[in-house]
């Protein structure tokens, strides 16, 4: 190889490791930033903060959500099989808001490691099933 | 072993970079990707909205993946190519690859909009919001800004070789946002579902909902052969004009 | 078919505005990125046409 080329390849290789390390420490400084949420077990750890807007995400537990008769107030509890975390909520629930399905909850930590929501996003995964396929797997449960 | 691989390389390159031979070669081949393309994302797509059984929990909307996906893998596909192609035109000082790398970049931006714009839209009926600072959402922004950067670096500068070592830089910095994209949604708690496909993993879905989607897939990665063909060819017609043999070849 | 008619299959569910929306901006933008690069393959096209007229005409006087 030409010793420029070379000088000029290993070049680009150096400083494209330290850039990439150094953009890897800024990135992962500002994922702390970025909205994840967090799962009800770390809530009742304390490791969310208190009176500022975070996210709470697991499952809604079934038979768990309850209407306050003649307005759009509700409870709910969310759970990741470790811990509840109870939640209020005043609106409309997405579509896919169902018990037994993932949500993630907009909102403020109240004492007592209740979650005040402004608002209530449908979590979904990535598996995709047709409504005979759904249907058979619940009847194959039931039997 | 580094020396002989580089120069078995340089070979190659060089016999491929010729505009000469890479235009002959992509004006044959045009008419045949535009009508694959055409064709198998027709049949794709067709299947996806009509014939293939919708969520049991999105209902209909789930057929917003048929787009989305492809669109999204696109758009990171479209990036590696360019930073590879962007280091060779600048090792191997071959102005073919730069034109390949110029010609990513427009497209790369296009598909990684409709990755997030289908993603907003169908975000609305199944998340309840058109759109989260979630790490997936936010870095496939951050894609999208990277190539418009790209473009609008290289439109900011004059002189040729310049604007392809700059452009080539900055391509490279960005890939680091790749890796990122793709695990972001392991890494942190996300609103994003993880991956549809993954390697080496069945996908998580039946047959005739994943076949359909593998079929658009396909048919858009050959749309985006076709359309980079075509503006390398149109990159040749614009920085070759004055060549003897261009000319020849227009006029044929 | 999953259809059993054309109002069915617009509707797609009540989501028809969603998944409409998103395959629409997608062909526009797709058939935005085929023009474009048409139009200036005839650009391109008929300038180096003119420089080889260009070229005749210097070569004939």
């Amino acid at each position: 190889m030409h010793p420029i080329r070379r000088r000029r390849f290993i070049l680009i290789l150096i400083s494209l490791a330290s850039v990439a390390c150094a953009v890897a420490l800024v990135l992962s400084a500002l994922g702390e930033n970025l909205n994840h949420f967090y799962p009800p077990q770390e809530i009742l750890q304390g490791k969310a903060p208190e009176g500022r807007t975070i996210r709470v995400g697991g499952m809604v537990v079934k038979g768990s959500l309850k209407r306050v008769p003649s307005s759009l107030q509700l409870t709910f509890i969310i759970t990741d099989f470790k811990a509840d975390v109870l939640v209020k909520y005043a609106g409309i629930l997405p579509d896919l808001f169902r018990e037994g399905q993932g949500v993630v909850v907009v909102g403020k930590l109240l004492p007592d490691h209740v979650v005040m929501a402004e608002q209530v996003l449908a979590k979904h995964d990535e598996k995709y099933m047709p409504p005979e396929a759904a249907e058979a797997l619940r009847r194959a449960k039931k039997i | 072993m580094f020396n002989s691989l580089f120069k078995y390389l340089s070979r190659r390159f060089h016999q491929w970079g010729s505009p000469k031979y890479f235009y002959e070669y992509a004006s044959r081949w045009l008419p045949w990707l535009a009508f694959f393309s055409t064709m198998i994302l027709m049949f794709g797509l067709v299947w996806g909205l009509a014939f293939a059984p919708p969520d049991y929990q999105q209902g209909d909307s789930f057929r917003i993946i048929y787009i989305h996906v492809p669109a999204a893998s696109l758009g990171m596909s479209i990036y590696v190519f360019m930073a590879i192609a962007s280091v060779v035109s600048w090792v191997w000082k071959i102005k073919l690859a730069d034109m390949l790398a110029k010609s990513c970049a427009p497209l790369g931006a296009v598909f990684t909009a409709i990755a997030l714009i289908t993603g907003a839209i169908w975000g609305k009926p199944t998340w309840g919001t058109w759109w989260e600072w979630d790490a997936r959402l936010t870095s496939m922004l951050i894609l999208f800004f990277l190539y418009m950067g790209i473009i609008a670096l290289r439109s900011a500068i004059n002189q040729r070789e310049i604007a392809a070592q700059a452009t080539g830089v900055l391509a490279l910095v960005g890939l680091i946002n790749l890796p990122i994209i793709k695990y972001s949604v392991d890494w942190w708690n996300t609103l994003h579902q993880s991956a549809t496909f993954k390697l080496l993993e069945k996908p998580a879905m039946p047959p005739e909902m994943w076949l359909p989607l593998l079929i658009s897939l396909l048919g858009f990665y050959c749309l985006f052969a076709w359309l980079v063909l075509f503006y390398t060819r149109n990159e040749i017609l614009e920085r070759e004009a004055k060549s003897q043999w261009l000319r020849a070849q227009v006029l044929k | 078919m999953r259809f059993t008619n054309w109002a069915d299959f617009f509707n797609m569910g009540g989501h028809g505005f969603y998944v409409w929306l998103s395959y629409g901006v997608t062909f526009i933008l797709l058939l935005a990125c085929i023009i474009l690069g048409w139009r200036r393959h005839q650009i391109l096209i008929d300038r180096i046409r003119r420089i080889a007229e260009q070229k005749n005409n210097a070569s004939h006087s």
